[in-house]
């Protein structure tokens, strides 16, 4: 059974998009930038006008509240933002005492004392692993990551790899990469999906120069 | 006491002082003599207007020519605020805010003077309900307006902010919080801050025309007591309906951050 279940979506000028995504799943979206990979991610977020159904476990998109899917359907957005002066306010609880975070810190290569410092700044690698810890936080279900890695080093993206591997394994969870990177969408993903114009088909992700 | 009555000769004798200034204008090349002509012009023509209108009004006292004449005032002010708007939303939305949150406000908290505070018989004398409606209307306007532009603005340059926050899981008024707060903090600063230093810095304008009419100094300040408070309430609840109006314009059902509804 399908964790989440895209049927006819349509947003903006593109044309239908349908997909399955079984729990455990993870698939990857490539294609040239500006082609509409991350349109695609807002709306099944619901951030974006779409028309079409989106299921998630089998409930439809519209019978839930907003936040409430998106949630269960969390994106990680290109370039996060952040909009308190100090890192940990944007952050549920008490942060520097939540159990999963510190293991999260720590695997990402990130000291705890990040936490305290003000957000204007953190690096932009610094911005994307916290980003990822979180949305991590939220328990998502579907992660829909938009280019999780773009401003992160060979031995961070591992990291992060690695990590968003686990979590998916450990919870059941699904995930939708975008991913500019052919060897990485190999690396994370089982399916893999391009764009071809405005149309998203299944591909074998063609490794450059190889 | 009676009040001096002024001869059309005492206002020439003003204008040539706004003549010299103008001469003034031209003479240092500022440049503001057309529009400062202009304007003093629309002034006297304005003023008079209002002064025949309010003449036939107290003469009339019937409650029908009131209502016209306070939907007219209130119809100008949702103009004027939907004039000072920066990024106004499309079609009526922002008229229909704007002139919705005034009558909200000015209206009840000026029929609650009328009838409980000043109690004047009937409620609606005109002598009492136009200057306080003016009054009232001229103040909430200010601050709905300087808001919503607040708001709008705020709105469009951390959209990115608020997109994130939606993905986060908040729901619209949480997301928005931020931004709402700091617009309802700045369309209600004004009327704070002259409460703070008025009869210190300056003396109120509709307290100055009473002590010049002939009233005692203390009667004069109560009267501005009063009206200071009603603008205060007016302005605050007018500026709170406006915000929230509007915030909730900018998302539409499913909570999606709408800005395609800017004009």
């Amino acid at each position: 059974m399908a964790l989440l279940r895209i049927d006819n979506l349509q947003y903006l000028d593109f044309p239908v998009v349908n997909l399955h995504l079984a729990a455990g799943e993870s698939i990857s979206v490539s294609g040239p930038s500006g082609v509409g990979k991350s349109l695609l991610l807002r709306a099944i977020a619901d951030l974006d006008p779409h028309s079409g159904h989106i299921f998630f476990d089998n409930i439809e998109c519209a019978s839930m509240s907003p936040a409430e899917w998106r949630g269960k359907v969390g994106l990680l957005l290109p370039e996060s933002q952040w909009w308190e002066d100090i890192v940990a306010h944007h952050f549920p609880g008490n942060i520097l005492e939540d159990p999963a975070a510190s293991i999260w810190t720590e695997r990402l290569n990130l000291n705890k004392s990040i936490f305290s410092s003000q957000t204007s700044r953190l690096s932009s690698g610094e911005r994307q692993r916290l980003a990822l810890i979180r949305l991590l936080l939220n328990s998502p279900q579907v992660l829909l990551l938009d280019e999780p890695t773009a401003s992160l080093d060979t031995i961070n993206t591992e990291q992060v790899e690695n990590l968003i591997a686990e979590y998916l394994n450990e919870r059941n969870a699904s995930a939708i990469w975008v991913s500019h990177n052919t060897e990485q969408a190999q690396r994370v993903a089982s399916r893999h999906f391009c764009f071809k114009g405005k149309v998203l088909l299944p591909c074998e992700p063609v490794l450059e120069g190889k | 006491m009676n009040v001096i009555p002024l001869t059309p000769l005492d206002l020439s004798l003003c204008a040539i002082l706004v003549l010299l200034l103008a001469a003034s204008s031209v003479r240092l090349k500022i440049g503001i003599h057309k529009q400062l002509l202009i304007s003093a012009v629309r002034c006297t023509v304005q003023l008079l207007l209002v002064g025949l209108v309010l003449k036939f009004l107290f003469a009339s006292q019937q409650f029908i020519w009131l209502i016209i004449m306070a939907t007219i005032m209130l119809l100008v002010a949702g103009h004027a605020v939907c004039a000072r708007q920066q990024r106004p939303l499309k079609g009526w939305w922002m008229y229909g805010i704007g002139t919705l949150s005034m009558c909200i406000s000015s209206f009840t908290v000026t029929y609650f003077a009328l009838q409980v505070i000043i109690s004047s018989t009937p409620w609606y004398t005109p002598q009492y309900a136009i200057p306080l409606l003016g009054m009232l209307l001229g103040n909430t306007m200010n601050g709905i307006a300087i808001s919503i532009d607040r708001l709008t603005q705020s709105a469009w340059q951390q959209r990115a902010i608020i997109e994130q926050r939606l993905a986060l899981g908040h729901t619209r008024s949480t997301a928005l919080s931020t931004i709402t707060k700091d617009s309802m903090r700045s369309g209600m600063i004004p009327i704070i801050n002259t409460m703070a230093t008025t009869g210190i810095v300056s003396l109120p304008g509709m307290m100055t025309g009473q002590i010049l009419a002939g009233s005692l100094p203390i009667e004069a300040v109560k009267y501005q007591i009063l009206i200071i408070f009603l603008i205060a309430v007016g302005t605050g609840f007018g500026v709170i309906a406006a915000v929230q109006l509007t915030g909730r314009r900018l998302f539409d059902e499913r909570q999606r951050l709408r800005l395609d509804r800017y004009n």
